[in-house]
């Protein structure tokens, strides 16, 4: 298998193991249904705190509905129905106590197209942190976005262009402003949706570079149809098939040894 | 008669040429139909089309010139006495051999000369659709037995039948424009003569409009006066108003209907709001002057206030109503354009709903919003009927919506109505109000449609 040349060294994934990672969510027994269409079947996993965990599996088993489910954008589309427990920081997401809106903006999203707002590149950072009342006057929203910027790896190529729109940038780039505005709201969680299918290899490179440093201070689902970005980024894996959720392990583990041989299927190229 | 005959043979002949043309073309490879260049259908066509087309065009040429041709033969017969006259005598005798050819007695006993022209008229006529048939008939058949014989294997029939079709929608779409300069050059005609007795200063500038011209030369108070001052605010004022309705409430319901309201009802609630757009301006007319103008001066008189019982307010308010539609229906499609995806993103971040309508799909759908509102003012602007039934046509400069106000269409309008002569300036005004209309429509439309286009290269 290539994939494994690009494992972190044994000893890096056994410091992880060791560390004993809080658990930052949790899924309990999801079902989702689509209309008369059940689309997970029953779904356990934990998501443990500043670690990234990749979600993997053919097309159409789901991966992209339980994403949505942890920050309930599936609220969003007409004929979605959630069933089982899905708990942030042990309490449930979809409970009375808490809000989608408010949920949101602890659980924040990348999607798989870049969507810019049509919007300045300041605007497009600033409109989080302004909705949500971050900052109090101008100078910290300057040092919001900023930091925002930098920390998606943007800011030196954006910061004598902020007030030009944030749809006139590149591809690549524009996928890192919306990390970038995913991460000004200052989230918990950051979702990705195969945030670099629409990016060529570098800017590829550049994002798995970032997913990488924004784990230290967030915790990262990402889903992701790539078995080496996969293995490059994520410390633990979890395995979808057909609205079920095979196996959840350390990655090292998923892409040596897997215990299911579906998941062997998967990881070898045999289908998917 | 003739003329239905030689129709009929045409059509037959076309259909006749398609069947050969089909028939031939498969028969030219025995059958084995992968040899040939086109499908037979299309050597049917193109025989069909070598059958019709030159005798329609001929058909075409002859009913638009025949009369004159005859006519010309005719004159040519008579002598000189009758035709060396100055061209006003000739159109005259001209009426006369016509009205005695279609056996309409002149009420002068005419000159046997002339009853002879006459006669010699109807049996040219009678001839020439003789000879009409027979020579289109001819052509028809020529022109089927000549394709019809060119068919082979790899004749490019396809290739040929599409040029014809292309040149028949260039045609068609040629018309259309060719119509539209026609009618800006009569309208740009007839307001150069208006401008070349009333100057354009005046008429863009004058602050008196009253267009009654003194038909005699000792007719008292009918000074005529053209400046088009007033009839330039009172249409800005009802437009004003109207826009004031019509905007929010039908941007709001716009956003009601693509982002609050379910699928289920948003299909029954279009259509409906849509009914408005489809109701007779008349209609809005009588809603106009015989419900809203009361109301309207009843509301004000109990307020206190001077309402004329015409009103700028009645009018403006029911042309709103109408124009609803418009800009609901215009600002649904281009809020809807907006892609999901930026409504995700919003959502992503935790925005609410409305924060996400205030602050992205709005803007994004913004340049359409404007075009539809631009497109709605240009309708407003050129909407007739509401006001010549509820804001009167009284040219008052005012910028007071309860005052009885006038508008360019209406005036346009008034001064066109009932026999006029058309030479006189008061006549002449309507044009030169028209042309500043069509420059203000035109104007809005072309840069609404720009907005739109920038708006599409977007998305798409
Ligand atoms: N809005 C929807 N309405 C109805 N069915 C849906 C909807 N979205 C997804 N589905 C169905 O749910 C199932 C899971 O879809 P999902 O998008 O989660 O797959 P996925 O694993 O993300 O696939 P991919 O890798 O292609 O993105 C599919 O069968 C899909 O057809
Ligand atoms: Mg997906």
């Amino acid at each position: 298998m290539t994939v494994q040349t690009q494992f972190q060294t044994g000893a890096q994934a056994a410091a992880l193991r060791q560390s004993g990672a809080s658990v930052k969510m949790v899924a309990k027994d999801v079902k989702v249904f689509y209309g008369a269409k059940q689309a997970l079947k029953g779904i356990d996993l934990e998501i443990q705190e500043n670690r990234v965990m990749a979600l993997i599996g053919p097309s159409g088993c789901g991966k992209s509905t339980f994403l949505r489910c942890l920050n309930r954008m599936n609220d969003t589309i007409e004929n979605c129905r959630v069933e089982g427990l899905i708990a942030l920081d042990g309490e449930d997401v979809y409970g009375r106590q808490i809000d989608a809106v408010q949920l949101r903006a602890r659980v924040g999203m990348v999607f798989q197209k870049p969507n810019p707002f049509p919007k300045s590149i300041y605007d497009n950072i600033s409109y989080g942190p302004r909705i949500h009342g971050i900052a109090s006057h101008r100078d910290e929203m300057d040092e919001i976005v900023q930091k925002s910027l930098e920390r998606a790896g943007l800011w030196n190529e954006v910061k004598d262009r902020l007030r030009e729109p944030g749809t006139g940038l590149s591809g690549g780039q524009q996928q890192r402003l919306c990390i970038a505005r995913a991460v000004a709201v200052s989230p918990e969680v950051i979702l990705m949706d195969e945030p670099c299918s629409a990016l060529d290899p570098i800017a590829t490179a550049h994002i798995e570079e970032l997913i990488d440093e924004l784990r230290e201070n967030y915790t990262i689902v990402i889903v992701t149809h790539n078995m080496q970005q996969a293995a490059r980024v994520s410390q633990k894996t979890a395995f979808f098939h057909l609205g079920e959720m095979v196996e959840c392990d350390d990655t090292e583990e998923i892409f040596t040894n897997p215990r299911d041989e579906r998941t062997q299927g998967y990881i070898t190229g045999r289908y998917g | 008669m003739q003329l239905t005959v030689l129709i009929i043979v045409l059509a037959l002949l076309t259909i006749a040429g398609f069947q050969l043309g089909r028939s031939r073309a498969a028969a030219t490879v025995g059958g084995r139909l992968v040899e040939l260049h086109s499908v037979p259908s299309y050597h049917g066509l193109y025989v069909a089309l070598w059958a019709g087309v030159p005798a329609v065009l001929l058909l075409a040429f002859w009913t638009a010139s025949e009369s004159w041709v005859v006519m010309q033969l005719v004159l040519a017969g008579l002598p000189d006495q009758f035709t060396a006259v100055d061209p006003q005598a000739l159109s005259l005798l001209q009426a006369d051999i016509l009205n005695l050819a279609h056996g309409i007695n002149a009420s002068r006993e005419p000159a046997p000369e002339v009853l002879a022209a006459a006669e010699r008229y109807n049996r040219l006529h009678a001839l020439g659709d003789w000879a009409l048939l027979v020579v289109g008939s001819c052509l028809a058949l020529a022109g089927l037995t000549w394709a019809r014989g060119r068919l082979s294997p790899d004749m490019r029939a396809r290739n040929r039948v599409e040029r014809a079709i292309n040149v028949a929608l260039i045609i068609c779409s040629l018309v259309a424009i060719l119509t539209t300069v026609g009618i800006v050059l009569s309208l740009l005609f007839e307001a150069i003569r208006f401008f070349t007795v009333i100057s354009p200063v005046e008429f863009l500038f004058g602050l008196h409009w009253s267009p009654q011209m003194a038909m005699r030369a000792d007719q008292v108070g009918s000074s005529g006066a053209f400046g088009a001052i007033p009839l330039f605010t009172g249409t800005l004022l009802i437009t004003v108003v109207a826009m004031a309705v019509a905007v929010p409430v039908g941007l709001m319901s716009a956003i009601y209907m693509s982002e609050y309201a379910n699928p289920h009802l948003r299909t029954w609630l279009k259509p409906i709001l849509e009914i408005l757009a489809g109701i007779p301006t008349v209609v809005y007319g009588f809603f106009a002057a015989l419900t809203m103008a009361p109301f309207v001066r009843d509301v004000g008189q109990s307020l206190g206030f001077a309402v004329s019982s015409e009103s700028a307010l009645a009018a403006g308010f029911v042309m709103g109503v109408m124009i609803i539609p418009f800009v609901s229906s215009l600002s649904d499609d281009v809020i809807n354009a907006v892609p999901q995806a930026l409504r995700d993103g919003s959502y992503g971040l935790g925005a609410t709903k409305s924060e996400t309508i205030r602050h992205v799909v709005l803007p994004a759908a913004l340049p359409g919003i404007v075009a539809a509102i631009m497109l709605a003012v240009s309708r407003a602007i050129g909407e007739t009927m509401i006001v010549v039934m509820a804001a009167g046509l009284a040219a008052n400069l005012t910028a007071n919506p309860l005052d009885a106000v006038t508008t360019v269409t209406a005036q346009i309008a008034s001064l066109l109505v009932g026999d006029q002569e058309f030479d006189s300036p008061k006549t002449l005004s309507a044009f030169g109000l028209g042309l500043v209309l069509f420059l203000v429509t035109l104007t809005l439309n072309v840069v609404a449609l720009r907005v739109v286009q920038k708006y599409r290269e977007k998305y798409d």
